[in-house]
């Protein structure tokens, strides 16, 4: 089949490789018929990620018919599903409680060590990313081989287009999940630092759990109109000082919640942001949290912060005594899809949620390479890449 | 059978769960002095310590969301044991009480160890031992315990070895000390998928290669 397949920093190419086969007896095999390019998918191009191996299959966002099942699979051929990129057995202490994304058995034993070394703890499995995460083949292919095919996928009503329901598979709960993890509360101002896709949904999610108001962050012009468009205020980081301007627009006191949806590659004009920087380049393992930094010190006494960015290593410079003295509540995590995919499907069913909005480009999956490129470096046009394996 | 002192240690490591055997297996076993009262910790988490007269000692413990009965049924019978261990090629029984397990070993090599049944108290635990016919002297032990309720069993294996003279033994122990305590963690973490999940995971996309 054919496949994306990541070679080292800034080099993705399609390949062919072997088709996926049944191995356990809860698999299913997928044909993909729309996968998408992530942000976080953008953190393994730049190979600020470690774990990754030369012809890794990436992605994580995906959906499709299924075409072949193991012994145990509900599943039928045929059926369309979206399929979550968080692996979970739905067996484990994690997965009894909801907490998908902390699934102890989904990780191969083998690739447990790194995280568990790194983390005090190991990750659970995601597909089509680094092998601290289990190395699981992932979508931006022709076919993928889902696991534990009984607990992930989502089985698509008819007359449900692939567009309205792809982000099922990460995007839109984790925007959902963002604004869970700000505990909105009436008349609250929530402030998200990055409008990409993650923090576009996070700003439709507080606005929809009833937020006052939300106000958006960004540079590119494309991606603050688009969040203006959902209802949120904006600020431009380049002509605006964020936190002078947050703390003016919420009369003096800060933002209740704060959502950074811009994780370990932030940009900014800040010296921290300089050094950091400059560490990742060199390669010691550190994140850039620029945009963290900023939120924790504009968020309100008492407030929430919220983090569905990703962070993989260590972060210095770390505000923690704004934390402690202005008794802030963190919450953060890989995203427990399968806890949210039921009723956001009913609001999408229902046109309370639309997700066909962010998506800026659909190419063929031969075309992924490039698509890779300009959502890096075309950040205000390319909002969202859809890929098409069929096309 | 008369125990040697080593052999003593290495028991009294075994029975770590209780506090004060392990603390005087650690007090004889190293000459080291006391920092102070003997804490909660079992005597095998001692910084530092590896050792327990000539035996070294791994153990782990892994929380399975599975009722006690339902794990000491798969462990009690040997046979099941190459399902989760990754070095265990074979174990082949020979009555209700000795098993004859072959373990793979470095450059290709595989040693053979005979084991007898030494305790056995139904769903709680199971320790063993080598026999004479043995290529390594070794001893383990897994208990189950209940976790808090609800959330299944804790499960605790604990292994003694003394790795054998000559070059065999060279490889053995060197086999055995490079990560002794992943392979331990390793094997657990196989047991508990198997048990919670009815598999054991894989990334691999083909049969082949799982």
């Amino acid at each position: 089949m054919r496949a994306l397949t990541w070679h080292g920093t800034h080099d993705v190419r399609v390949d062919t490789v072997p088709d996926p086969e049944i191995v356990n007896p809860r698999d299913a095999i997928i044909k993909v018929t729309s996968t998408a390019i992530c942000g976080s998918d953008l953190h393994l191009y730049d190979g600020v990620i470690p774990g990754m191996s030369a012809g890794d299959i990436l992605g994580h966002e995906f959906m499709g018919e299924v075409v072949e099942i193991g012994a145990k699979s509900p599943l039928r051929k045929g059926q369309r599903v979206v399929v979550p990129f968080t692996i979970s057995c739905g067996g484990c202490f994690f997965c009894e409680k909801q907490q998908y994304s902390a699934c102890d058995n989904s990780n191969p034993v083998a690739n447990q060590d790194a995280s568990e070394a790194l983390y005090g703890a190991p990750m659970s499995a995601l597909f089509g990313y680094s092998h601290l995460t289990g190395g699981y083949p992932g979508g931006q292919a022709e076919y993928v081989r889902v696991p534990f095919s009984d607990i992930g996928p989502v089985v698509v009503p008819d007359g449900l287009d692939d567009e309205k329901v792809l982000f099922l598979s990460d995007i839109l709960p984790t925007g959902w999940m963002a604004a869970e993890n700000a505990q909105i509360e009436e008349g609250d101002t929530v402030a998200v630092w990055g409008c990409g896709p993650v923090g576009l949904f996070s700003i439709q999610s507080a606005l929809l759990m009833g937020a006052h108001r939300v106000i958006g962050i960004d540079r590119y012009p494309n991606r603050l109109a688009l969040a203006r468009k959902l209802g949120a205020e904006v600020i431009d980081y380049r002509q605006t000082s964020v936190h002078e301007a947050l703390k003016e627009m919420t009369g003096g006191i800060g933002p209740d919640a704060v959502i950074d949806a811009v994780g370990m590659e932030a940009h900014g004009f800040a010296i921290d942001q300089a050094l950091d920087a400059f560490k990742q380049k060199v390669g010691i393992g550190f994140d850039s949290g620029h945009a963290l930094r900023q939120a924790i010190l504009a968020c309100r006494k008492g407030g929430r912060v919220s983090m569905p960015g990703v962070y993989g290593g260590i972060l210095d410079k770390f505000p923690i005594g704004a934390l402690m003295e202005k008794g802030l509540q963190v919450r953060g995590g890989q995203t427990h899809v399968q806890r949210y995919t039921k009723d956001l499907l009913r609001r999408i069913q229902e046109d309370e949620i639309d997700t066909t909005f962010l998506i800026s480009h659909r190419l063929p999956l031969e075309e992924a390479a490039a698509g890779y490129a300009n959502f890096k470096d075309n950040q205000n046009d390319w909002t969202k890449v859809v890929l098409r394996p069929g096309d | 059978m008369k125990l040697k002192s080593n052999q003593k240690v290495a028991v009294a490591a075994l029975g770590a769960a209780t506090l004060a055997t392990a603390a005087v297996a650690l007090t004889y076993a190293t000459g080291r002095r006391n920092y102070g009262p003997p804490d909660s910790a079992p005597g095998r988490t001692a910084a530092g310590r590896r050792r327990f007269g000539e035996y070294a000692v791994v153990g782990r413990t892994v929380t399975i969301n599975k009722p006690r009965s339902e794990l000491y049924a798969f462990w009690r019978d040997f046979g099941n044991l190459p399902k989760v261990m990754d070095n265990v090629k074979d174990v082949r029984l020979l009555d209700g009480e000795r098993a004859v397990w072959t373990i793979s070993a470095p450059a290709g090599r595989s040693v053979a160890v005979e084991t007898e049944i030494v305790e056995d108290r139904t769903d709680e635990y199971i320790s063993w031992r080598s026999t004479g016919n043995s290529d390594i002297d070794t001893e383990g032990r897994i208990a189950f315990r209940d976790a808090p309720p609800g959330r299944g069993t804790c499960v605790e294996a604990v292994i003694a070895y003394k790795p054998p003279a000559g070059e065999l033994g060279r490889l053995i122990a060197k086999f055995f000390q490079r990560e002794p305590s992943i392979q331990v963690r390793r094997d657990l973490k196989r047991f508990k998928m198997l048990m919670e999940t009815g598999e054991v995971a894989t990334s691999s996309n083909r049969r082949d290669h799982a």
